[in-house]
């Protein structure tokens, strides 16, 4: 009687040793980890999770940080190219049905962009664009000088027109980040905070602590930093300088970009500064941007700083009387064609499965919800809304 | 005597007050509002706080506490 008891207490304890092991191997078992937890990380997560794929996110430092905390999260079309277009416009659309869900400290505010022209020829690219993104059915409006002067009054005298391209928006990407990412855990992601994958098997990816994830597929969404987890990717840092200003209410209307910002943003070399303004909703002004190629320190350059006050003053003189608040940079992961590299990489060993999310340079936040969107599906083996060869780093195998 | 308008209100206050002295005169201590709507009034009264801000003759975010007021000065407050 008391032998019997004694080998059932035994078999029970082989079969919790058993269901412990597999409780902890499954908890750290996951269809996809998902390298880096800024805006593009967390959509992906969120789109994966969804999709009823088990997640995991890995973030050495905080959810929404790098280039999503210091860019402008200006949400923009942009046709450098059809592939450029077709992603930033599918991507807009995902942002304007996302938005009746993001909580207020996201700050969605669907103010529309006014790409202004100086002169006679950016007018006659103001016509351009306004043709181009009409054949795609994207609303805009060609302005003159007169209804650029009644429409914001800030701007100096003298300038030739703007196109206005009224379903752009903005938003505030830490506070989306946060949110998505919040969204996927509900769905059963599981994140790693303040760990770094330190290496990659066959088996999955280990972390910092020494920690062993399971997994089949491995996505680098780590923007700048991304050739530390899968090198001799062609993503380099471009540095950018914003400030803030105090509260300047009802002073600008809608993100203001000069058109010679394309030129500088699809340019190759040079350090450049654009006239690009941006309104919160405390009235408070972002004022931007440059870029620049060379620069490895975060430091504020005083040059950089001076040449773009110089440049946004020329548009906005009253800016010049404005009190700035705060001045930082940040590093956009910019790529040769300025395309955003989406989907697997060609590797040696087949395991884990390496995707990438990441060489969005300035349009990272812009085309978060796309990327994700694509991420997932390919993850699923379903068909990608638009065509994902563009973004493929096999481009650059 | 020196007198100046105080959102729309006239004020009349000695000369050497600073605008901040006169909108305390006028009850306007806390003119200021946070973002999140609270009131905000001088707390240092040397300057350095930065939260007796008022909109001085069209100039917004105008130090109260270091100005003099001058006669016919137009002062905004947040209300």
């Amino acid at each position: 009687m008391l032998l019997a008891t004694g080998y059932l207490l035994l078999i029970a304890g082989y079969l919790l040793l058993i269901a412990g092991y597999l409780l902890l191997t499954t908890a750290l078992s996951f269809d996809v980890i998902i390298a880096g937890a800024g805006i593009v990380g967390a959509a992906c997560a969120w789109e994966c999770a969804r999709a009823g794929l088990r997640v995991g996110v890995v973030e050495p430092r905080m959810v929404g940080g790098g280039a999503t905390a210091a860019g402008m999260g200006h949400l923009v079309v942009m046709d450098d190219s059809p592939a450029q277009l077709a992603l930033t416009r599918y991507s807009q659309v995902l942002w304007r049905s996302l938005a009746e869900h993001l909580p207020d400290d996201c700050e969605y505010r669907e103010c529309g962009t006014l790409w202004i022209a100086a002169d006679a020829d950016e007018m006659a690219e103001v016509n351009r664009k306004a043709a181009l993104l009409q054949s795609h059915g994207i609303p805009s409006e060609v302005l003159d000088a007169q209804q650029l002067t009644e429409i914001e009054p800030l701007l100096r005298q003298g300038l030739a027109g703007a196109l206005r391209v009224p379903q752009d928006g903005v938003a505030y990407p830490p506070n989306v980040a946060r949110f998505l990412l919040a969204q996927a855990v509900e769905s059963g992601a599981k994140v790693f905070l303040g760990q770094k994958i330190t290496g990659l098997s066959a088996r999955g990816a280990e972390l910092s602590d020494g920690t062993a994830l399971t997994t089949n597929a491995v996505v680098n969404a780590t923007g700048h930093w991304s050739p530390a987890l899968t090198p001799q990717i062609p993503v380099k840092p471009r540095k950018g300088h914003l400030l803030i200003t105090d509260r300047y209410p009802q002073s600008v209307r809608h993100q203001l970009v000069e058109l010679g910002y394309l030129k500088n943003a699809h340019a190759v070399a040079a350090d450049s500064v654009s006239f690009n303004v941006q309104p919160r909703a405390t009235g408070q002004l972002l004022i931007g941007s440059s870029r620049q190629y060379d620069a490895t320190g975060p430091e504020v350059e005083p040059h950089i700083l001076q040449a773009m006050l110089r440049r946004v003053t020329e548009y906005m003189p009253a800016l010049a009387q404005m009190s700035v608040l705060r001045v930082w940079t940040g590093f956009r992961a910019a790529t040769p064609n300025h395309l955003p590299l989406i989907g697997p990489v060609a590797q040696e060993s087949p395991k884990p499965k390496l995707y990438l999310a990441t060489g969005h340079e300035g349009l990272g936040v812009t085309t978060a919800p796309g990327t994700a969107q694509i991420l997932a599906d390919m993850l699923l083996g379903c068909e990608t809304a638009i065509p994902a060869d563009p973004y493929s780093p096999i481009n650059f195998a | 005597m020196i007198t100046l308008t105080v959102d729309g209100k006239s004020v009349t206050v000695p000369e050497g007050y600073t605008v901040a002295a006169a909108l305390a005169h006028a009850g306007l201590w806390a003119g200021r509002r946070a973002v999140s709507g609270g009131r905000r009034g001088p707390v240092c009264g040397m300057g350095v706080c930065y939260e007796c801000r008022v909109t001085l003759d069209g100039q917004p975010h105008a130090l109260s506490c270091r100005t003099l007021c001058a006669a016919g000065m137009e002062v905004r407050t947040d209300g």
